[in-house]
Parts: structure tokens; sequence; C-alpha cells
């Protein structure tokens, strides 16, 4: 028992309360848009099993090449097959994809604007599996990658949309993935991904979060929250880090009294770092309370465990919305690692901004 | 389609001599401008690329997009003064521009960059060159063309893990449209080669690669070794080339054994009146 609740075992995820989920979203929009594109072919750094990328192995055996532990040759190859006209779409583990095949990413992909779609799963804290495992700086080494698009899905409906828009855009593409069963957050009907396009999906001039991946659910549940207790909160979500859309992070700057960034990731280098940025650049000023993950190896455990405990969950967000500075300190897990007050309790204990 | 080269002609090897010779000639015009460069490399490997150049690529100089052209890959990136003299003699660079190897705003650069006509990759990076040769046989197997893959690596490239990683998954593909040259001339950035890579035909062979041991200077052997790697036979094929670094002319062969050769700028005359005195001899 750990923070008083059960530990959940290694590695597994907790499935979300409130949100309808779909299985392997990723795999299923591939098959679907392969179909019609003879010219995509699948690759894999023997985790296709583990980067639902096993459906379009299953349709399309002959399109689909398992290169074995070798991340290297994964991306050296997909630049290869690129060069004769197909679209790859590369799989492997976030962490795999940038610490070790940073060079082919760079140089064979992007150097040459190959048609390469490199999907990475297991993004900043969706593992149990410790530093070795967990990407939490893999945005800000992608977004230094010159002419690199770098993508971070919400859910089930913004993977399905990024992955056709990845496969209809002539480059390389770098897309974080949420594998197995993942939540439909964004309406299907309604919500339409573009590439390099942040969208609104929420309104309110006390408060903004500006998201991305997955963070941008509790966003929206931060919001409802915090319109319960007057603060009219607004949501911008931000799927793409590169190309980013900084004049929509002004204008949605410029609309709220307060920002706080929202990512899974380290609050150095991905959102937050171009967040300010682009208000800089502006020439908007608010007070924006950072979101992420502090500048540390995370340890291994339960994966809502290591989310509540580094602050990448719903209650840090409401505790941004309430103004409560204090918990916008990245360095609060190092302090608080073995017993820190439960948030919850705090929100509970303050009264709303205003 | 007018293929530069036929497959199954007969080699002319006083031709390409001939074309060996020029390819020197170009390079000491590159080398005596301002790029100096990597000159040894480049006389090293002129045999090797003359004889895929003039003899064994299919490809066409007019369409250098053709989809079913057979590809080289350079992987040593550095060595694209060989390349710009193969590219040049073909009729692909004007021979005027070879002066202006190394210089700004030249496409002759002196790394290999993908937007120069006739390259087919970004080199120099070092072991990039089989993993993108991988691909590009399974793409073009995929696409059911005939055409091939030969990708130049060195000796001191081997010492990249990436190296090894291709090349397992080319034999575990059975990609026998792929032939690896690799080129060992002992040398390396810090000198002799800072690693013992030998012995190296045994290690292509025990990954899976029919493999040969030539020496690739002899134009005649480099002939008759692509000959034999044209066999399809569900193995890619390795071809190690001994070269000697600075070949056909004597004072750079003697010179020090050195990753990037010094020349004096009065030497540059005295050096090509040697390349032709060695091609005069040659002829015999």
């Amino acid at each position: 028992v750990v923070d008083g609740r059960h530990t959940l075992a290694m590695g597994q995820n907790e499935a979300a309360a409130n949100r309808p989920m779909i299985e392997a979203p990723f795999g299923a929009a591939l098959v679907q848009i392969a179909q019609s594109r003879p010219e995509i072919v699948g690759l894999s750094a023997d985790l296709a099993k583990y980067t639902d990328i096993g459906p379009f192995r299953d349709a399309f055996p002959a399109r689909f090449f398992n290169m074995g532990m070798a991340e290297q040759n994964l991306i050296a190859a997909a630049a290869g097959l690129a060069r004769t006209g197909l679209v790859p779409f590369a799989t492997t583990y976030g962490v795999f994809a940038s610490r070790r095949a940073y060079d082919f990413v760079a140089i064979a992909c992007a150097h040459s604007k190959l048609n390469v779609k490199i999907v990475a799963g297991l993004p900043g804290v969706t593992t149990g599996y410790g530093g070795t495992h967990q990407a939490i700086e893999d945005l800000a080494l992608m977004r230094m990658i010159p002419g690199l698009v770098v993508i971070d899905p919400c859910d089930a409906t913004d993977i399905a949309q990024a992955t056709a828009a990845a496969a209809e855009h002539d480059g390389p593409v770098y897309m974080r993935l949420l594998r197995g069963k993942v939540a439909i957050v964004l309406d299907p009907l309604t919500y339409r991904f573009t590439i390099g396009t942040a969208t609104r999906l929420r309104e309110g001039s006390d408060f903004g979060i500006i998201a991305t991946g997955l963070m941008t659910e509790r966003a929206l549940d931060a919001a409802e929250a915090l319109e319960t207790k007057g603060i009219r909160t607004s949501v911008l979500h931000m799927p793409t880090l590169k190309p980013f859309d900084a004049e929509a992070v002004a204008a949605f700057a410029a609309s709220v009294d307060r920002l706080a960034t929202a990512e899974n990731h380290v609050v150095r280098g991905g959102l937050a770092s171009q967040v300010a940025e682009a208000l800089f650049d502006h020439g908007v000023h608010r007070p924006l309370a950072r979101i992420g993950l502090p500048d540390r190896f995370i340890e291994c455990g339960a994966v809502s465990t290591l989310q509540r405990r580094y602050g990448i969950d719903t209650e840090s967000l409401v505790a941004a919305g309430l103004n409560l500075t204090e918990h916008n300190d990245e360095n609060r897990a190092d302090r608080d690692l073995h017993g820190r007050r439960r948030l919850e309790e705090l929100v509970v204990r303050s009264r709303p901004h205003r | 389609m007018n293929l530069h080269n036929h497959p199954a002609k007969k080699p002319d090897l006083a031709a390409l001599r001939a074309h060996a010779t020029n390819m020197r000639r170009h390079m000491l015009t590159m080398a005596g401008g301002p790029g100096q460069g990597y000159i040894g490399q480049g006389l090293g490997i002129a045999d090797a690329l003359c004889a895929l150049y003039f003899h064994e690529l299919r490809w066409n100089p007019a369409d250098l997009a053709w989809p079913d052209r057979d590809r080289f890959l350079l992987s040593t990136g550095h060595y694209s003064i060989a390349l710009w003299a193969a590219l040049a003699e073909a009729g692909v660079i004007p021979l005027a521009e070879l002066k202006s190897y190394g210089a700004d705003n030249s496409r002759l650069d002196m790394s290999t960059i993908d937007t120069t006509p006739g390259v087919e990759m970004i080199g120099g990076s070092l072991g990039h060159g089989l993993g993108q040769g991988v691909g590009i046989a399974l793409g073009l197997r995929y696409r059911h063309s005939s055409a091939r893959v030969f990708v130049e690596l060195s000796d001191g490239e081997m010492q990249e893990g990436s190296t090894w990683e291709a090349a397992m998954a080319a034999a575990s593909f059975r990609l026998d449209n792929l032939v690896a040259l690799i080129d060992c001339n002992g040398i390396q950035a810090d000198g002799a080669l800072v690693l013992n890579m030998e012995p190296v035909v045994d290690k292509w062979r025990s990954f899976g690669w029919a493999s040969q041991e030539i020496d690739g200077n002899d134009i005649a052997a480099v002939v008759a070794a692509l000959v034999v790697a044209r066999r399809i036979d569900a193995a890619p094929h390795a071809i190690v080339l001994r070269t000697r670094p600075g070949c056909g002319i004597p004072t750079l062969e003697q010179r020090e054994k050195a990753h990037f050769v010094r020349v004096d700028p009065g030497e540059w005359d005295a050096l090509r009146a040697e390349l032709d005195q060695q091609s005069e001899a040659a002829r015999g």
C-alpha cells in the first residue's frame, strides 16, 4: 500500500472512469488508410505487439517488416523505404526512437525530408517501467530537429485523425502513441485535427489551460471542476508541438487572466517552453503555471500513482486554477515523495480565486 | 530507356582504366582548388566506383530519377570527391564545375548532400549507408523492381554498431539485391585503424553474407567480383576491397597514412605528371 491506496501492478494502466474507450485506435486507423494506399508499409523493432501496429501486420503481412531490436536500423531502413516512394510507419517506444535513434531521425529522415512516420509508444509517464521506458523529454528533443512534424495526440479521435494527417503529409513525422484501450475525449463528428493547428475546446475568461497529449483530457476535467467553483476556464488543445501554432497561443492567452500549460513531459523544452516563447514573441504577459514532469528520472510504479505523485493529474490543474502557486513547484515531488498532503484536501480547503 | 550500361555486356577493361585515370585527374582538379579534401580516400576508391558507374550499374545519366535504376550509396560522405569525379566523368556534372569543390555555395561539397544530382543519400554520419540500403532493397523488392542497391562503406565504419544492425537485417530478409562494398584502406580519423577489424571477410560471412575479398585497386578484379555478386541466391553480397589510399599517384601513396592528406600548393603539377606517367606505364 502506497499513498494510502493499493499499488497497481507495474505498468498496469488505470482505465479512465467515465469515458468510452477504443482498442488500438492507431492500428485500426492505419489499416483503414492502407486499404486504398498500397505505398504505406509498416515497421517495428520487436515491439509490434506493444505499439498497436499488430492489426496492420495481420492485414498486410507482405507490407510489414520487423527489424528486430535495432532502432537505428529501424529508422535507417524506414528512410530507405521512403526513398523508393513508399510511406513507412515505424513504431517503437519513444525512448528508443529519440534517445537511441536520434541521429537517424535527424539525418537519414529529416535532413533529406523523407516521408517517414515514426510512431512512439509510452509517452511521458504512461508506463511503470521507470526511466528506461518513460519518454519524458522526447518532445523537446524531437522539436529541435528541423522540418520534423511533432504530434502528441490526446485520445482515440486525435490518434485516428493524426494518423491520417501524417499519411497525407509529405515529410517526416514523429507522433506519440497512446496504445491499448484509449479513451474517446474529442467528438469525432465535430473535432478536426490539422497539423500545426491548435483547437479551442472550451471558453472561459478567468483561467486558460493550454494542453497537449493526454493532459488535454485532464484539462477538460479540471475546467469542469473549476467551473463549479466559479472559475470560468477555457482549454486550448495543442496536439502539434511542431509546427507550433504560436498565433493561437497568443490570442488564447490574451483572452484569459491567468494561464497554465499541461503536458505529459518535462516542463522544460516541450509545451511550456514553446508557450513561453510564443507569449514573449507576441508581447502577451500572463501569470503562467507549468504543469508537467520534473527534471528528473522517474521511478517504477503504478502509472496512476506516478502520475499523481508527479503532478500530471487533474488535481494539479485544479490547484493551478485556484492559484495555489505552491503547487506549481516542479520539484514538489522531490520534496514530497513519501507523504505529500493530498492535493484534493488542499483544493477543498482553499477559497476560490474570486 | 537509354541505359548507360547493360549488365550483360563484356567489360572493356582498357576503356574502364581510361575512365579511372580521368576520374583521378578530376580529383586532382578538385583537390587543387579551395577544398583540398579527402583525395587519399578518393584515389583509393576510384577503381571500384569506375567499375560501378561505367560497367555494372544499370542507370541513365539523363534520367537520374528513373525508378528502376540501380542505386549507389556512398556511405562515407567524405569520399565525395570520388563520387563527383565519377558523376563528372559520366557527364552528370560539368567538368568546369570541378574547381568549385569545397568552395562556398558549391554543389560539390566536401561531404555528400543529396540535393546534388546523382547523390542517393546524405553520407558522412558514418553507419547510415547500409541501413538505408536495406530499406531501399526491401522497397525495390516490394515494388517488384529488378533494380539493385550497391552500398559503399569503410573499414573504420564497421566500428559503428548500426552497420551490424543493418548486416543482420539484410541477411535475415535475404536481400540478394543488395551489395556492400567495404573499402578497407586501413585508415580512420585518428590515423591507422584504432581497433582491429580483422578478419573482415569472415565477419561478413558469419553474418550470412556471400562474401569475397579482392584487391580493390585491380579494376578487373572488381568487375569480376561484381559479376559474382549478380547471383540471386537469397543472400546479400559483400565485397571486401583492399585499397591503397592515394592509389595511382606514388607520392600520395607513400605519404603518411593520414585521414586528411596535406598537399602544398606548388605540388599539384608534379602530382598530375605522376598520374600521367602511371597511366602511360599501365597502358604499356
